[in-house]
Formats: C-alpha cells, structure tokens, sequence
C-alpha cells in the first residue's frame, strides 16, 4: 500500500511539473501586458494599463483586427457548411469510395500548413489571381473542414432517425423536415463547430501569411511587429486579450458540445471533437 | 436490396460531393500543380514549362539543402521523440489515476493550445533568453553565476519551444488508446503474479501503441513544416528546410526550386511514417501472439 502511494505521488508531480511547463509562456502574457516597461524581461517594474490604451488608437491594428473578424467568420460559416454535408454524409450512407473520399476532405490534418499555403499560392499564381483576403478565406476552410467534420459527426450520430421519418410521415418536404427537425437537434453541435473553426481561423498564421494580399490578418500583423522590441509590450497586451477571447469561445463551445453529448446520452468527458 | 444499396451510396455522394468537389479543386490540384511546378524552371519574371529534373538535382545534390533536408528531419525526429516520451506519463496518469475530474484535465491540457501560436513561441523567447525568466530564476535563487547561453537560438530551444506547441497532440491521441485499455486485463495479469513494471510492459504498453504510433505521426509531421519556431528561437544552426522553402517563394523568387524543396521533404516525412507505421503494426502483432 505504501509503495503504491509512492509511485502515485511520483505520476502526479511529474503531471503537475508538466502542467507547469504548458501554462509557464501563457502566464506570462498578462505579467508583461501590465508591466511598466518597454522591456520584456524580469525585474517587473511597475503596474499600467497603457499598452492596453495604446491599442485603441492605432489603426493598422484596428484594420488587421476587422480583416482577421471577417476571414475567421467567412471560414467558420464555410466550413461549418462544408462540414456539415461531408458529416451526415458519413454518418447516414454507405457509399463508393468512402474511404479515399473522406481521406482527401481530412488530409489537411496530416499535411503541414506550409504545403497547403504553397500549394494553394502555385495555383493563384498560375490562374493570375491576385492575393486578397479571399484566398486567405480558402486555405483555411481547408484546415477548418476536419475539425467541424469531427464536431458534427457526434451530432449527426446522436440524430434519431426515426424523428425524421416521422417527419416526412407527418408530410413535411425534405427542406422542412431539415429546418423543424434536423436542425434544432444539431444545433448546439452546428454553434460548438463555428465557434471551433472561427477560432482556428483567427490564430493561423502560415496560410495568412503566405496568401494575404495587401489586406494583412492580425496574426501576420503581430508578426510583423515582433520585429521592433518597442512594439512588443503593445503585442502582449493584445495577445492578453486575444487569449481572453479564445478562451471564452472555448468555453461555450466546450458547453454546447457537452449539451450535444449529453442528448444522446453519452460521457462528455470523451475527447470527441477535440481532436 | 443492389437497388436499395445503390439508392443509398447514390445518395451519400451526392450529399458529400460539394465538400469533396472544394477538396478537389482546393486541395488536390493545387498539390498536383505543386508537383508540375516542381519539374518547370524559373526564367526571372516567366515559368519556363519544360520539364526538367534540374530543380531536384540541386534540392537534393547542393550542399545547403542538404544540409538544412538533414537537420530538419534530425530535428524533427528530436522533437516528436521528446514530445512523445514526455507527454506518455501525462496521458497515464490522467487515464489510469484521475478518476473524477477527467474532462477537467483535458480541457486545461488543450486549452494554452489555443493562445496564438506566434505569441507562444515569442514567449519561449522571454523565457529561455539571456535575461530570460529561466535565468533570472536561476541567478537569483544562486544555482549558477552568469547567465546561460546554450538555451536560446539553437536547436535546444525548438526543441523546448516545439515539444510544448505540439504536447497536446501528443498526450491525446495516447489518452484515448489507454482509455480503451479493459482494466479487467491489468487486474489478471495481477493475479497471474505480474508485478506493477512487468504489468506495464506486457500489457499496457503493447495496446497503446496504436495511440502513441499516431501521437507520432501527428507531431512528426507538421513539425518539419514548421517555419515561424526555426525562424524565432532557432538561431542559425536552428533553420529548417521551411525557412528555405518561404525564402524560395519569396526573396528568391525561385518557386520551381521551392516546390522541388517542398515536394522533397513531404516524400522523406511519408517515407518515414510509413516505416514507422508498418514498424509499430509489427510491434503490435508480436504483442498479441
């Protein structure tokens, strides 16, 4: 008995050191965004908010923020869309090709986002299209479709079928059942989708970065600040609200897919959808 | 019931054709068009079409990319090992010790993932620099006398930066093959006299090597297309073959040379995936006999 404590306490500091190592650069974040001093190294000197006030008048910022709001909403929306068929598709038939199909549309998991952004630039460039927020748009509905698959997949599974047929019973055209039945019960999976992929898309930088035009996302705007050391306490109070946000999206995704999970009456606590 | 079948698979590919048909024309023939491109040669402002084995020639003969084509799978490698080796106790403990607060522990092991990636690797930076929070610590709690240099811009430090980008990649995919582990096997091996280590590698270990085989994968392969951790906290001995292949398509306006590079370095990483796939199904079958 005495040994197996041992061995327990052993696991567990080993798991709270690790926990240390994962959250030490994100604690970080707030201490600097509220450190008087256009450094970014200890001693911290003394408590402001003026890298937050900084924020509010500068426009390049505010431009990359409103470019960043639209491609992350576009994609979600997108590949919420796109999701949703390749999901039920999945879930409801058997069809030829399956595999191979459902291969391509999940490939962007296994391919580094390096050849996705040179691929999709080789393409642009051989079309003559110019590079504009657009293009940003279509690589990360790419990346995005798998996860929103992953997400939707458990609501579709978690779908009685016998509600719908009911339905088509009762007399309803196959667009009303969809909007009376189908829908409502997917919801909470459609919202935890495009809360997921909005999120995705508003942290990618190497497709951004690749295929943005003269229009830049905020992740390539951070990025091109990095490079003067007076700009960065301005970038961390930034990236202190940037994690606020994603981390509340998270949240109430993290609650509409338990709700999704929990109407078909399965343990939340699978990593369904997460990975 | 062939009507019935042929009804349903009719059905399921008109239902996933518009996804299928943006995986096409988005996906596929953009890597298509990067393979051709990989054969034609850049004539300054024109793309010469004919093609030409030029471009894998110097991707694969010059020494610079060579060089670079080695390091980053030699990195790579470093980091998922890392990765991998680090993150299995993680996975462990929370599987087999944490009873109650499982989801609590995923969500706070996946939820520093979703911070901006750009800023995390900066913040490696802050941490592991000259008058970084590491050596502060360590200055002012006495262990050593000046600060430590061998922490920051080189390989070490992508190594550190990357192993903590990619741990939630790693300790999930490890979680859920020891999830589906029947405890009931543990507590026969038990009764049949195993001790606690013997238990862990006779059974445990053989049956989440599924899990640990795509925690490797996961993080093996994104990991050599990584350019932004290289570029921040690399130094010059840490540059990957990603650097080289942006400076290609950018600066250097080389793109046949860059898509040579890209087209390279995917076929050394499925190469090695498929060898570490087909090694660890062996692994597995020798544990089930």
């Amino acid at each position: 008995m005495a040994k197996r404590f041992k061995k327990l306490s052993w696991l567990q500091a080993y798991a709270s050191v690790y926990m240390v190592f994962l959250y030490a650069p994100v604690v970080l974040l707030p201490i600097f965004a509220f450190n008087d001093s256009t450094v970014i190294a200890f001693p911290l000197s003394g408590f402001t908010t003026d890298w937050f006030a900084s924020l509010r008048d500068n426009s390049a910022l505010k431009s990359a923020v409103s470019n960043s709001l639209i491609v992350a909403i576009t994609a979600a929306m997108i590949s919420t869309i796109l999701g949703a068929f390749a999901a039920r598709a999945g879930v409801r038939y058997r069809f030829p090709a399956k595999r191979g199909i459902m291969g391509l549309i999940l490939l962007p998991l296994v391919l580094p986002e390096i050849i996705i952004a040179v691929a999709l630039l080789v393409m642009l460039m051989r079309l003559g299209l110019s590079l504009s927020l657009w293009t940003v748009i279509v690589g990360h509905v790419l990346v995005c479709v798998p996860f929103s698959m992953a997400v939707l997949n458990s609501a579709f599974s978690g779908l009685d079928q016998s509600l719908e047929e009911a339905s088509f019973d009762l007399g309803e055209t196959a667009w009303g059942t969809f909007r009376r039945v189908t829908f409502p019960l997917i919801l909470p999976g459609v919202i935890s989708s495009l809360l997921i992929t909005f999120t995705i898309s508003l942290d990618e930088f190497i497709i951004a970065f690749f295929l943005t035009g003269t229009d830049v996302t905020l992740p390539v705007y951070i990025w091109s600040q990095l490079r003067f050391p007076a700009k960065l306490p301005g970038v961390m109070a930034l990236g202190t609200l940037l994690l606020l946000l994603t981390i509340s999206l998270l949240v109430i995704a993290e609650f509409f897919r338990r709700r999704t999970a929990q109407r078909r009456g399965l343990d939340a606590s699978t990593t369904e959808g997460l990975i | 019931m062939s009507i019935d079948a042929q009804n349903e698979g009719r059905k399921g590919l008109l239902l996933v054709s518009p996804t299928f048909a943006y995986a096409i024309l988005l996906l596929a023939a953009p890597l298509i068009l990067v393979i051709l491109f990989s054969f034609w040669t850049q004539d300054y402002l024109d793309l010469d079409t004919t093609p030409t084995l030029a471009n894998y020639k110097e991707a694969w003969t010059a020494p610079l990319y060579r060089e670079l084509m080695l390091r980053s799978l030699r990195i790579s490698v470093l980091v998922t090992t890392v990765t991998v080796l680090s993150a299995f106790p993680v996975a462990y403990y929370v599987s087999f010790r944490v009873k109650e607060r499982k989801a609590l522990w995923l969500f706070l092991i996946t939820a520093p993932f979703w911070t901006s990636y750009l800023l995390r690797v900066f913040l490696w930076k802050v941490i592991l620099g000259y008058n970084g929070v590491f050596n502060s610590a360590l200055l002012w709690a006495g262990i050593i006398d000046e600060p430590l240099q061998f922490i920051l811009y080189n390989v070490n430090a992508v190594v550190i930066t990357l192993a903590h980008a990619w741990a939630p990649f790693a300790i999930l995919p490890i979680f859920v093959a020891l999830e589906k582990i029947d405890r009931s096997l543990l507590e026969a091996a038990e009764d049949l006299g195993d001790g606690p280590v013997r238990r862990f590698f006779r059974i445990t270990l053989p049956l989440a090597i599924p899990g640990v085989m795509a925690a490797t994968l996961i993080v093996l392969i994104p990991t050599v297309g990584d350019f932004i951790t290289p570029r921040l906290v690399g130094g010059t001995e840490g540059l990957m073959i990603s650097n080289m292949i942006q400076v290609q398509f950018g600066k250097a306006n080389n793109a046949p040379l860059g898509a040579a590079l890209a087209v390279s370095s995917m076929f050394i990483v499925g190469g090695l995936s498929l060898l570490i796939f087909l090694a660890s199904r062996r692994v597995g079958r020798v544990a089930e006999d």
